[in-house]
């Protein structure tokens, strides 16, 4: 095992442990908008999507990069965007709260 | 330079990472989206250097960019709230696409005999990202109604499963030890999509948000394993990061209906549910009915009303009207709260949005913990779209398949208006007790529809 794949798996197992801890206490109307948005963040595929498509120079990575490309960036523009709007009705809901002693 | 980069990815992993965090608190949520959008921008822009372009290269990067950014907004724009769910599945599909994808493209650089510690995660990426791709368009069908929502379920459907999944590690063996043959991979990928596909079809429509959750979090998975084998820190981090997060969202969701998540994914739902309609044998129990002002005059002169929204009130768009009828009550001095289950729709906390949207008081909306108590004191439950929510038999029966999922004591009310469309079940494919009780009125139609006449009818009351 080389110097690189050592520090990957640790990377990968402490990123575990964080990804665990920093959504545990979450209430559960904020479940879908929070699904949506770690949706958004795994777009980081296009990272990966571009590396790849860079460099095509035959027939094939041509094609795989192009879908690859066209894919990973619906997914990370169309996520943080839904994702938003989700929460964008939230937003509504500060004010109602502030004005709420009217009773 | 490569230590720049390094340094960026690594800023970007804290930006999710305080991302999430914010997310995951309603003050903080909007920012966190923000935060995280920061950090994917610092991870691209990082890349750049990395790139170096071809000519075909540049040409396919800029157009799929542009098609890209084109669909995900106007998508995410356009789209109506109600079709929110299926959205987030199409989005995550697309990502397990191409987290597959890559891993291909990545493996067909090795023209024979790839190292184990680039193939494994190669193998890994394709078959995940595959199933989930698949998964995820099941899933979107389902929702959107492209196809049935009921489980579809076959003999020896488990078999097969089993079958196809032990297929896949074959070939996959076969790929690590033999390697690299394109057609190998095809055939994985094709296999993968095939179990995606077949994974979900036994899933009913209600539990399609758990499934999607647990989907996110094998895309998560696959562009993590995409990022062992392009070596590159800033896939693995996040891909690691929404793995994480998203099985235990997952396992957050399932509990919060009182199912263990392989309750919701193997088939059980669908199966129990045969011997509990038989049980129940109760086609022939009849309903009372009654008239849209019979209805308005009893809400009128209510004290207390709760108003139990579910995905019927989501179909017919009936969030405004629903409020609308809340403040005629109000006008009248009547109490109105609306009581969310869990549940409630097809999303957790699908029905705040839909009810923040119309502009619904924050402190109306109350969780079940809040307002279960609640109910023996309202002198009505008005259940607008919803029914496995409040079907008694989650506490009385325990042969039915929802049993101890926590539900709304809307029976416990004085009286309870009964809103739907027909007497068809709901997702969980059940006869709920609750709409042949000696207290319950059932009042059919299009959500919107009957709570414009129930508008009316106050009104005139």
């Amino acid at each position: 095992m080389n110097n690189e794949l050592l520090n990957e798996l640790t990377f990968f197992v402490l990123a575990v442990f964080v990804g665990f801890e920093v959504i545990s206490k979450v209430p559960t109307i904020l479940h879908t908008p929070l699904m949506s948005g770690t949706n958004a963040i795994h777009g980081i595929i296009l990272v990966g999507a571009l590396l790849i498509a860079a460099g095509a120079n035959s027939p094939v990575t041509i094609a795989l990069g192009l879908v690859a490309v066209t894919l990973a960036t619906t997914n990370v523009v169309g996520g943080f965007v839904v994702t938003d709007r989700m929460l964008e009705m939230f937003k509504g809901r500060q004010p109602a709260k502030a004005v709420a002693p009217k009773k | 330079m490569t230590i720049l980069i390094a340094l960026a990815y690594l800023v970007a992993a804290v930006l999710f990472i305080l991302g999430l965090k914010q997310l995951s608190s309603p003050k903080g949520a909007r920012n966190g989206n923000f935060t995280a959008a920061l950090g994917m921008l610092i991870a691209l822009g990082a890349t750049l250097p990395l790139l170096h372009f071809t000519r075909a290269g540049i040409m396919i990067t800029a157009i799929g960019i542009v098609i890209g950014a084109i669909v995900g907004t106007f998508g995410a724009r356009l789209v109506r709230m109600t079709a929110i769910p299926q959205m987030v599945a199409l989005f995550n599909g697309v990502g397990g696409g191409a987290a597959a994808l890559v891993a291909v493209a990545e493996l067909l650089k090795f023209q024979a005999h790839p190292p184990f510690s680039e193939a494994l995660p190669s193998v890994l990426s394709i078959v995940i990202g595959s199933v989930s791709f698949a998964g995820s368009l099941v899933a979107f069908a389902k929702l959107q109604a492209l196809m049935t929502g009921t489980p579809i379920t076959y003999p020896g459907q488990q078999i097969v499963n089993a079958v196809l999944a032990a297929l896949i590690l074959g070939f996959a063996i076969a790929v690590l030890a033999i390697a690299s043959i394109p057609f190998s991979f095809v055939t994985l990928m094709v296999l993968a999509l095939i179990l995606g596909v077949a994974f979900v079809l036994p899933i009913g429509g209600a539990d399609m948000p758990v499934v999607i959750s647990l989907l996110n979090a094998c895309t998560g998975l696959a562009v993590a394993a995409t990022g062992f084998t392009l070596n590159n820190f800033a896939l693995i981090a996040a891909g690691t990061l929404v793995g994480a997060s998203g099985s235990l969202l997952t396992k957050l969701m399932s509990d919060a209906m009182g199912r263990s998540l392989g309750n919701v994914l193997f088939g059980a739902f669908g199966q129990v549910h045969a011997g509990a309609t038989a049980a129940a044998g109760g086609q022939s129990r009849s309903v009372r009915s009654a008239s849209a002002e019979d209805l308005g005059t009893l809400l009128a002169y209510s004290q207390r009303v709760i108003i139990v929204p579910g995905y019927g009130l989501a179909v017919a768009q009936a969030q405004h009207a629903a409020r609308e009828l809340a403040d005629v009550l109000e006008r009248r001095g009547v109490d109105v709260e609306y009581a969310i289950h869990p549940v409630a729709g097809r999303m957790p906390g699908h029905m705040n949005v839909l009810l923040a949207e119309a502009n619904v008081p924050y402190e109306q909306l109350k969780e079940m913990d809040q307002v279960n108590d609640d109910f023996k004191n309202a002198d009505v439950a008005l259940i607008v779209g919803a029914n496995d929510v409040v079907n008694p038999a989650a506490r009385s029966s325990p042969g039915s398949p929802i049993y101890g999922m926590p539900i709304l004591n809307a029976d416990q009310a004085k009286n309870i208006i009964f809103m739907k469309r027909s007497m068809r079940p709901g997702f969980a494919g059940i006869d709920n007790d609750l709409m042949f009780g000696p207290k319950t009125v059932m009042f059919f139609g299009d959500a919107k529809d009957s709570l414009t006449k129930l508008v009316a009818a106050v009104k005139a009351a």
